[in-house]
């Protein structure tokens, strides 16, 4: 494999000229590498972000020139848009609900999966497997269908079909994200798996209980992949489109019950083609995502406990 | 293995309840795939009428209405669309990714400091945020309705999340190849092609299966930049599905779901030791 690797003698000449030179032909070569990420970066991500800033004082239909209004948007969207006030609240309703139970369910299995000497390798992909698939329209169209009047649900518990009764509907957005719990839960039971054997073996020595060394062990050490999860999950389920998009039929019904935020702004962006109401919720989406990853970093110091810590 | 040793006995009976609450949640799990499989099957009367899971007779002529595809325009070209979308992304993600994250594991370069801190950042920015004035971008380069806005920034490694992944690779390969072919003279492209990318095969691996089915189950990025009907992917032809359904048209149009989710289903099981592991580790070195 290093045949290839072996330079020829000139090359070898080559190398003992000035030590200076390499140096700078790597700092040279460092931007050619980078090339593409620099142009990707800047012209669709800093100059997008900048444009949407701007956009967002603006009234903009993408034919006529962006007409300045200054904080209009912004005021209407707060004061006088009861819609997007619905859709905040169904964001946040979703995520308080969509969140912790995927989180909940994906510590569970990783707990269950722990300690099982076989089918582990199994269990872990076929739960693993909705997390690929739960994203794509298909499922999203069974998810409508079974949660639909007459559908397995219904027939099941007789509630009638979730998706057409405002109370319900979201709830079955949410379990949809539920049921990708795989994802979070290989992430869970990679962690676990690192805890050391020797912290379970002490706490056992000193006497205590499964129960102890899930609180004293377990917990503690797995704070910081659960707090990763958290973050992720977070972040992600504020976003979230395709499910409420397509167990709605694009509707977002009914009575708005699954209007949630990226749904309404792309109702007003690109269907209602307000692209300036449209930036100033981006802009306020991307300020909500911040402070909220902000506070949970702030509070993880006081729940997240890093191992390299105890070594000062 | 010493601490199970201690109680034997109880231990094996808690073993077959844990398996047998597994394939329980397992069940419960898959029902919407066996839901799905069955549908395809079923005679038109039977999928909202009928509560059997299983069809009375297979229906196979939901898989021939559903090769028809919609509006005049056949699965085949629909797959092709979405294949060719898909395939474009991979290829881009690949070469601009790991180009990236090798300047960012390996070289030295001004400012690197601040553009890694920024790289991570924008793997938690939002997409909304930036939508719309790159949909004006494309929109003003006449790039609307055709494949280039979901193909052209996958070569601009604007997926942060997969220039993260190959970084943290790279870094946990060992530096005494390089510094050897250093020595001898081999620049950093060389080094690049001949040394680095063949140890960073598995991160390539798993970025190239994760861009592929992230990308063949997109559908907000299709939905605002592909209008005319034969440059639709499958999933945009499901959602006009959706659109149009009456209950006759179920039996096609999950025979088309079940035909969208093929490849995607193919790949994992080919690939799950890949996806599994890229998952576990995405996480664990954030």
């Amino acid at each position: 494999m290093t045949t290839t690797a072996i330079p020829t003698a000139r090359e070898r000449a080559e190398a003992t000229t000035p030590k200076r030179r390499p140096k700078r032909e790597r700092e040279g070569a460092a931007w050619v590498f980078l090339s593409p990420w620099v142009l990707g970066a800047s012209v669709l991500t800093l100059l997008p972000m900048a444009v949407s800033l701007y956009l967002s004082f603006t009234d903009y239909n993408l034919f006529d020139p962006p007409h300045w209004v200054g904080l209009r948007n912004y005021t209407q969207m707060f004061t006088e848009d009861p819609r997007y006030w619905r859709s905040v609240l169904t964001t946040v309703t979703y995520v308080v609900i969509a969140v912790p139970l995927q989180l909940a369910l994906a510590l569970v299995v990783a707990l269950a999966l722990k300690s099982m000497k076989r089918g582990k390798a199994f269990y872990r992909s076929a739960f693993y497997a909705p997390s690929l698939l739960g994203a794509s329209m298909s499922i999203a169209l069974v998810w409508r269908a079974v949660f639909n009047d007459g559908g397995t649900v219904d027939n099941l518990l007789g509630t009638g079909g979730w998706v057409n009764r405002p109370g319900w509907s979201l709830l079955a957005v949410a379990l949809l994200t539920v049921w990708q719990f795989g994802a979070p839960m290989v992430i869970f039971l990679a962690g676990l798996q690192q805890i050391p054997a020797e912290l379970y073996e002490a706490a056992a020595v000193d006497g205590a209980g499964r129960w102890r060394q899930f609180l004293s062990v377990t917990v503690p050490m797995l704070s910081p992949v659960l707090f990763f999860n958290l973050v992720l999950q977070t972040i992600q389920a504020f976003q979230v489109f395709t499910p409420a998009f397509a167990v709605s039929a694009g509707k977002g019904g009914p009575a708005d019950s699954t209007l949630v935020y990226t749904m309404y702004l792309y109702d007003r962006g690109f269907v209602a083609s307000h692209m300036g109401y449209a930036s100033a919720m981006a802009w306020v989406l991307l300020l909500v995502i911040g402070v909220v990853t902000a506070v949970l970093f702030r509070t993880s110091r006081s729940w997240v406990f890093y191992a390299s810590e105890g070594d000062r | 293995m010493t601490t199970t040793a201690v109680a034997r006995k109880p231990v094996r009976w808690s073993r077959i309840a844990l398996h047998l609450g597994c394939l329980a949640a397992l069940l419960v799990m898959l029902y919407p795939l066996a839901w799905l499989l069955a549908t395809s099957l079923k005679p038109a009367d039977e999928v909202i009428a009928s509560l059997d899971l299983l069809p009375s007779h297979l229906e196979w002529s939901n898989y021939g209405t559903a090769f028809e595809g919609v509006n005049d325009v056949s699965v085949w070209r629909l797959l092709s669309n979405s294949l060719l979308i898909a395939g474009g992304a991979v290829l881009g993600n690949v070469i601009s990714c790991s180009l990236a994250a090798y300047a960012f594991a390996r070289l030295r370069f001004r400012f690197r400091g601040p553009m890694f801190a920024f790289m991570i950042a924008t793997i938690m920015l939002p997409h909304h945020a930036i939508l719309i004035p790159q949909y004006i971008i494309f929109n003003k380069l006449g790039m609307v309705n055709t494949y280039w806005p979901l193909i052209l920034p996958k070569f601009l490694a604007t997926e942060a999340f997969f220039v993260f992944l190959i970084v943290q690779f790279m870094r946990g390969l060992p530096r005494e190849l390089e510094e050897a072919a250093r020595i001898d003279g081999c620049g950093p492209f060389r080094s690049f092609f001949q040394i680095v990318l063949p140890l960073t095969r598995p991160a390539l691996i798993t970025t190239a299966i994760f861009t592929f089915i992230w990308t063949w189950n997109d559908f907000f990025t299709q939905l605002i930049y592909l209008f005319d009907p034969d440059k639709f992917t499958l999933t945009l032809a499901l959602r006009s599905f959706v659109d149009a359904s009456s209950q006759s048209a179920f039996g096609p149009m999950f025979a088309m779901s079940v035909i969208a989710l093929l490849p995607i289903v193919l790949f994992f099981l080919a690939f799950q030791r890949f996806l599994v592991e890229g998952m576990a580790s995405s996480g664990l070195k954030g």
